[in-house]
């Protein structure tokens, strides 16, 4: 990694966090709230940790910033664009339409048609149907009418070749010449209902993507910055921000990723448990290699079941903000004071005891008015510190790959709520600069390449279809924006399909590398 | 006729139990029930009737898919491969085909029949050949019992259909579909011969639809009312609780097609010292502590999650998960000699012979019946 100034930003729903970076060192860190036009937080955020260091904005080299801007837009149904649905399929799929298991009125904000039309692969690469160009043009001829503006294409078994996606997108540029066209081999992975309801969602968030791009270039300009601009997507690495601007559905799962690599970059450690403990929730997952374990099955996406790989990451109701509840049965949480922490806990003048107080009253940290918590019982203090810390070492457990102890860090403001050592780890750690671990994690974030694809080995070696798969792993990373000569091979994984002869098999890659600069 | 005519809650809760009665296997019900509630939502009905209601010469039709379900979650069905199965079928034996049913009733297989029947408004029966998943197509109480091998039929989504009108053995039969399948991509609807009312009421293992139903019902309540979903399953089904712990290894690899492995459970709370290991073959087979075998297929080895009761596949096994394992008793009609040959420990590899364990179920028809004529 060179040695020039970066710029890490993660958008929370409570907070905007930003770091700045020189190399490996971390200049200045700062926490502001996230405004409602996420762009003014971010300029405010960035305008500050450029002045807590007395960094003049022309010495930054790049700036990451991580958001859930899109995913709020699929949660509030705001700003989706209506989208037009090709199924490559021939015959095969019809029992399930399109957004057959979207929420109705998500279904009814994005739908703008489905056209099944002739197409579509086996998982050996012979062709279901021939692509029929005149059912595509007809579609299309609806679709420019009604003024559809985006289109999703999926065929079934894209991944096992995508020759068709791509020619359908051709038709389709010709027929509606200014839509934007989303292509399942693109988005996510084998499974062609969740795939097709990415790349829908992909689609109908196209335009959002690109006027947000627009709004951090805009604000770019206001604090003469001239750097590039990434985004951080899902797995914690980066993309630039034209990728992201045709991709953005890749940056939903970016927040709890981000923490875990920032995690893995303040102690050095790259197999460990990362808790991350903020206002309302604690978040653990695990690092292993330094990225996050994905998680198996794919993510719900503001209903929506998708198959893209998010992290495995654990998240209930413990937080800075929890209510403490005394009586027969002593609880925390799940439901919290949330961002009014600093005028409903008790230490702050409130009448509400949270787990900050708690913490506060333990001395496990100094804040606000500690004379208020005179009266809690010390009993009580016990209690509560305890059952945080068992309730976190009971989800430590869960999400270990084995029963040997492994090392927990602690990151987040809320982690100043555990004390001590956790019960199954070998040592727990909580680095300098803990409360901006998330920031940290996005002006550190490389760039990756995945692909996930069934292969047949009919005249040709498993070697070749590995090689081939990595190849176009590293051929997206490139894309992506990562110097070529960095690319490295992250995860391998190779499966033989059950109940098939032993001609086919499930290649997954990951390759990762440093940002083209 | 009395029948029961399904609404898409029914749906919610067949496609929780019957992934219970998958033992691990059987394919996600995921979507099978989409399929289904599909059905329902095109105004369509599935009406399920009990074996009992079967005229003795009623003509019933076994349906479902085979293939892998890694190519089946891609190449999903075309929602017509089993009526092409069904018609093929009606020509080949000069008659009308009286009512589906389902082979295999653990996993989606369980489902699929319905589909069929909506489209063409024929009733499912409420019964099926293993009362839980098995593997392979000779498994079934019909094989066991004397279905013919042929004609069997085999559909795809391109309009492909194989007949087999000549079988040496249901072993034979499995491969030849198998065959047959992979040269369809994959995926395919598989209906075995046709049989009589009176072969289904004796040799159909019964209520195996509404029991579905009501383990799904079981756990949902349980969910809503917070109580144990694990004790309530028991409960309704007379099982027993082996071991509740966490799994702390994993063994998996593949083998000929199977996915093959061992699992190992570590005993919690008032289970803790105890060490559970469970054998698989796409289903858990075999459970055993310091080498006794405490439970053993054809009985149903099920392991759900212990806070929410949902039942946890042999892929989703991970170290971590806090489960519980149970065993129900199979049906009497898979612990018989004869059928112990094909689905006891035996037909497994294994040397030893089937110890059953408790009093064979016998599923209730669901209360749904009694109220719609």
């Amino acid at each position: 990694m060179t040695k020039q100034l970066r710029i890490g930003v993660d958008v929370g729903g409570t907070n905007t966090d930003a770091a700045l970076l020189q190399g490996e060192e971390v200049l200045s860190t700062i926490k502001t709230a996230t405004t409602a036009n996420v762009t003014d937080g971010v300029s405010s955020a960035i305008r500050a940790v450029l002045l807590a260091a007395s960094v003049a904005s022309d010495r930054v080299g790049a700036v990451m910033i991580g958001t859930t801007h899109f995913l709020n837009a699929l949660v509030e149904r705001r700003h989706l664009q209506r989208t037009g649905i090709l199924r490559l399929c021939g015959p095969a799929t019809r029992a399930l339409p399109p957004m057959i298991d979207w929420p109705e009125d998500l279904r009814l904000v994005v739908d703008g048609g489905a056209a099944l039309v002739g197409g579509g692969v086996n998982y050996d690469g012979s062709s279901i149907a021939p692509l029929d160009t005149d059912a595509i043009r007809l579609a299309c001829r609806d679709w420019r009418e009604r003024g559809i503006g985006a289109i999703a294409i999926c065929s079934v078994f894209a991944l096992v070749d995508p020759r068709m996606e791509i020619a359908a997108a051709e038709i389709v540029a010709e027929e509606v010449p200014d839509v934007s066209v989303s292509l399942s081999h693109r988005i996510g992975k084998t499974g062609l209902l969740q795939r097709e309801s990415a790349t829908i969602l992909n689609a109908s968030l196209h335009r959002i993507g690109h006027e947000t791009v627009a709004a951090f270039r805009h604000a770019f300009g206001e604090l003469g910055l001239s750097c590039p601009l990434y985004l951080t997507q899902n797995d914690g690495t980066l993309m630039s921000a034209e990728y992201a601007e045709r991709f953005p559905v890749f940056t939903m799962a970016s927040g709890p990723t981000n923490s875990m690599r920032g995690a893995a970059f303040l102690t050095g450690l790259k197999d460990a448990v990362v808790i991350d403990i903020g206002g309302t929730t604690t978040d653990i997952g695990m690092l292993v290699s330094g990225f996050p374990r994905s998680r198996g099955e794919g993510a719900t996406v503001a209903g929506v079941r998708t198959n893209f790989r998010v992290p495995d990451v654990f998240s209930f109701g413990l937080g800075g903000g929890s209510r403490v509840r005394d009586g027969d049965d002593l609880r925390i949480g799940p439901d919290s004071v949330g961002f009014r922490l600093p005028e409903k806990a008790l230490c702050f003048g409130g009448d509400e005891l949270t787990a900050t107080d708690i913490a506060v009253a333990a001395g496990l940290v100094d804040l606000g008015d500690k004379t208020r918590l005179k009266h809690l019982d010390r009993a009580v203090v016990k209690a509560a510190l305890n059952k945080m810390k068992r309730d976190v070492e009971a989800v430590v457990d869960q999400m270990k790959p084995g029963p040997d102890p492994i090392p927990a860090i602690l990151v987040g403001g809320g982690s100043v709520l555990i004390d001590g050592f956790l019960e199954g780890t070998s040592v727990s750690l909580r680095p300098e600069h803990f409360g901006s671990a998330n920031a940290i994690g996005a002006a550190i974030a490389q760039v990756s390449g995945e692909v996930d694809n069934i292969v047949s080995l009919e005249g040709q070696s498993r070697q070749s279809a590995v090689e081939g798969v990595i190849a176009e792993a590293r051929r997206r990373a490139v894309e992506a924006g990562a110097a070529e000569d960095t690319v490295v091979l992250a995860e391998i994984d190779e499966t033989p399909l059950s109940y098939l002869p032993g001609n086919a098999m499930r290649i997954a890659a990951k390759v990762v590398g440093d940002l083209n600069s | 006729m009395t029948f029961w005519n399904l609404k898409e809650t029914d749906i919610d809760r067949i496609a929780l139990g019957v992934g219970i009665l998958g033992t691990g296997g059987g394919g996600n019900p995921y979507l099978a029930s989409l399929m289904a509630k599909a059905q329902l939502l095109q105004g369509r009905e599935i009406k399920m009737v009990r074996p009992a209601d079967l005229a003795p010469d009623a003509m019933v039709l076994a349906l479902g898919g085979i293939g892998a379900p890694t190519v089946g979650i891609e190449k999903i069905e075309e929602g017509d491969e089993g009526v092409r199965v069904l018609h093929a079928m009606e020509r080949l034996i000069g008659r009308r085909i009286d009512a589906v049913m389902a082979d295999e009733i653990g996993g989606g297989n369980g489902i699929a029949p319905m589909i069929t029947a909506a489209k063409l408004g024929l009733p499912v029966v409420d019964a099926d050949g293993m009362g839980r998943a098995f593997p392979e197509v000779q498994m079934t109480t019909f094989f066991i019992n004397g279905q013919s091998t042929a004609p069997t039929a085999l559909a795809d989504a391109s309009g492909n259909v194989v007949i087999v009108s000549q079988a040496t053995s249901p072993e034979m039969l499995e491969k030849l579909m198998r065959a047959g399948t992979v040269a369809m991509g994959c995926t395919a609807h598989m209906g075995t011969a046709p049989m009589s009312g009176d072969f289904v009421r004796r040799f159909g293992v019964p209520h195996t639809v509404s029991q579905s139903w009501r383990l799904g019902d079981t756990v949902l309540n349980a969910r809503a009312k917070k109580t144990n979903p694990v004790a309530a399953v028991l409960e309704q089904e007379g099982g027993a609780l082996l071991l509740q712990g966490k799994v702390v290894d994993i063994g998996r690899k593949i083998e000929g097609g199977f996915v093959r492995g061992r699992l190992t459970v570590a005993g919690l709370g008032t289970f803790s010292g105890r060490l559970l290991e469970v054998d698989i073959q796409n289903e858990y087979l075999v459970a055993r502590e310091e080498g006794k075998i405490l439970s053993m297929v054809p009985d149903l080895i099920c392991i759900m999650d212990s806070e929410t009761g949902r039942p946890v596949s042999t892929e989703e096994q991970r170290y971590g998960l806090r489960v519980s394992v149970i065993a129900i008793p199979s049906p009497s009609l898979l612990r018989t000699e004869l059928a112990l040959a094909s689905v006891g420990p035996r037909a497994f590899g294994y040397d030893f012979d089937f110890v059953p364990r408790g009093q064979p179920t016998v599923a209730r028809p669901v209360e749904a019946y009694g109220l719609q004529k």
